[in-house]
């Protein structure tokens, strides 16, 4: 499960960084977004990978991390989708803002000379 | 917990906030009750962070050392954790100060250019306190994020074709940062099982070998974000020109947001890396020293080279934050207390150049001082159509140019570091120990001297042509229309950089004991966990 799921953080990841240094707008919020699911899987692999784990409390049992899940992470991860999702959103309003002023959707609001 | 003065210390995060509420319902019609509600929360922000100051000043000579806020009052094992320490005070006191300058300036033209001004900058202010006053690294993203946020909007404020245009690649790479943030965080949750600064701070001399280069991996990574925010070379280049695009009031807030970078390298490199790190310890000091050094050449080179006034001001972030960088690098109490002097210095001077050089440029024809060829390049010139001249609401004030020019003249000497302003003090104070200590041959001592040199005859230069040419070459065909309410923050900026001038004595001792409580973490650590046994079996 760790190659699965490393795997496809490096592949969200490696994706993501090109669309980010891709010239158009829109490449560039679809590649912030495919890295912000990457760190978001990232931040959540980082409380250990585990199948069939509960994720609180067993009942009947005191709590352990090496019964249940590190509930951690899946706070932080929380936070960081919403906040990732909202800053996200905020960059799309920018991005049209730009493409309204410059009519043209390069990151530098003018198209390159050829 | 029950005091007033306890809570007094989350009062720099909730006034803001609820001003920012406030005025949200309140709807964009009724412009001055906002600006009475902010110019409310702004003076008693000030006048909270002046007795924060005080309040850590005192505390820090007991046994108590930093004071702890416990939100919910859960033990801090598990509580998010707000810390007052000195280096917090006096951050929280310079965010404070510059909030309410900028909200003041903006009151004469600038909150009308654009909707939400005013809630925008009370989350701004909010999230620089948050950020300062934080003691925990999940949380200081938060806040970093809710500072941002709130930047990204005042950065766009007036609109304009410019703005969009800077403000779109700003957003982004400070959307990337906040990813290597979390990236970071996350791993040093991992490795260590904690985000809470002073708990980390213990745990870091008991680290396995083997976990410890991954442990350092990730505070490489949460060390990298805030680089790329402080501006170091070459991961600032984002920063002259978002600055020069964004109106006057808030380039003056959003300039602090360099010193935030400066800030959690200072609190976390000294806490994490200090000597009971062990092996860890001074990790990184040679990346920070060179990229330092680099900084302020880079910003030497660049105050030369810049035709703009605005950009000239950017050039000179660069150059406070690679020297303060550098400065912090050598993990010595004497060259930190005197970073943090300069660290004042430049806070305040920078914001009021930046309120100036509108006022400057006010009577001006647009880009007069870019030549002809290259003002094609820079892409400026773009009128602020939202603004009518007309508007114009306040006292104007007589002698324009020479109160001008005088501020001008202040602020240059403030950031060239030339006696007899607090500038000189500040540069004379790192340099000083760094030079008389046992090791003052080292190669790092006169490479800091060196760079502070360089950076000084860079700016005397720049900032003399730049006002050669603005006040006597070609002054501006009618002089502007300057406002009280426009000069007065300026005056206000300037006047406290020549109060800490006048009292060095005191201020030099406030940082000092600030540097030496800095360079022991487990005073700080003690702090949060009074009974550390118990906090380290927590962990």
């Amino acid at each position: 499960m760790e190659a699965i799921v490393s795997l496809a953080i490096g592949v969200l990841t490696g994706a993501g960084v090109w669309l980010l240094l891709r010239p158009r707008t829109f490449q560039v919020i679809i590649g912030l977004s495919l890295l912000s699911y990457a760190v978001n899987l990232f931040i959540f692999s980082t409380g250990g990978l585990r199948t069939g784990a509960a994720p609180v409390l067993l009942s009947g049992r005191f709590g352990d991390l090496a019964q249940h899940s590190d509930p951690l992470p899946q706070a932080l991860v929380l936070t960081a989708i919403v906040i990732g999702f909202a800053t996200t959103a905020l960059f799309l309003v920018v991005l049209l803002a730009a493409r309204g002023f410059s009519g043209s959707d390069h990151v530098n609001g003018r198209e390159p000379k050829r | 917990m029950t005091t007033w003065l306890d809570h007094l210390i989350i009062a720099p995060i909730i006034i803001p906030l609820f001003a920012a509420l406030i005025m949200m319902l309140i709807g964009e019609q009724r412009r001055p009750l906002k600006a009475a509600l902010g110019l409310f929360s702004a003076l008693s922000l000030v006048a909270i962070s002046v007795a924060l100051l005080v309040v850590a000043s005192i505390e820090a000579e007991g046994p108590g050392t930093a004071r702890v806020y416990r939100l919910g009052d859960w033990p801090a094992i598990f509580a998010i954790v707000l810390v007052l320490d000195r280096l917090a005070a006096l951050m929280v006191f310079l965010s404070s100060l510059l909030g309410f300058a900028a909200l003041l300036f903006s009151l004469a033209r600038w909150h009308r250019a654009g909707t939400h001004f005013h809630p925008l900058l009370q989350l701004q202010l909010m999230g620089l306190n948050g950020a300062f006053l934080t003691g925990d690294i999940f949380n200081l993203f938060v806040f970093f994020e809710v500072m941002l946020a709130a930047s990204y909007g005042l950065a766009l404020h007036g609109s304009g074709i410019a703005r969009v245009k800077a403000g779109l690649h700003y957003i982004a790479i400070n959307l990337v940062t906040s990813f290597l943030i979390l990236i970071g965080a996350s791993v040093i949750y991992g490795i260590a099982g904690t985000l809470n600064m002073a708990d980390l701070a213990i745990h870091m001399g008991s680290v396995s070998p083997g976990q410890r280069s991954l442990l350092e991996v990730g505070l490489a990574v949460l060390g990298i974000a805030f680089l790329v925010k402080a501006a170091i070379w070459p991961l600032g280049f984002w920063l002259p020109y978002t600055y020069a695009a964004a109106s006057a009031p808030c380039a003056a807030v959003i300039s602090l947001l360099s010193k935030v970078g400066i800030y959690a390298i200072l609190r976390l490199w000294l806490l994490v890396f200090g000597a009971d790190a062990m092996e860890s310890s001074g990790f990184g000091s040679i990346w920070l020293l060179f990229g330092g050094l680099a900084t302020v050449l880079f910003g030497s080179i660049a105050i030369m080279a810049t035709q703009s006034l605005s950009r000239l001001a950017g050039a000179s972030i660069f150059i406070s934050s690679g020297t303060l960088l550098a400065a912090i690098s050598t993990g010595e109490v004497g060259v930190t207390g005197g970073a943090l002097y300069y660290l004042c210095t430049s806070v305040l001077a920078i914001a009021a150049l930046y309120l100036l050089i509108e006022l400057i440029e006010r009577g001006r024809v647009l880009g007069a001082d870019v030549l002809a060829v290259t003002r094609e390049a820079y892409g400026e010139g773009e009128p602020d159509e939202y603004l009518d001249e007309e508007e114009e609401v306040g006292i104007a004030i007589p002698a324009t140019m020479a109160i001008l020019g005088l501020s001008f003249a202040g602020c240059a000497l403030l950031l060239a570091g030339l006696p007899p302003l607090s500038g000189f003090l500040g540069k004379f104070a790192i340099l000083s120990p760094l030079l008389s200590g046992e090791n003052s041959l080292s190669p790092a001592s006169w490479g800091l001297l060196g760079a502070l040199t360089v950076s000084g005859i860079a700016t005397v230069i720049a900032t003399s042509r730049a006002g050669v040419e603005a006040f006597w070459a070609s002054p501006p065909e009618t002089v502007p229309q300057v406002n009280l309410v426009e000069i007065a923050p300026i005056f206000l900026l300037l006047g406290l950089c020549i109060a800490i001038t006048v009292m060095a004595g005191p201020t030099m001792q406030y940082m000092e004991a600030t540097a030496q409580y800095l360079h022991s973490p487990m005073e700080y650590a003690r702090g949060v966990f009074p009974t550390p046994a118990k906090a380290a079996g927590g962990g």
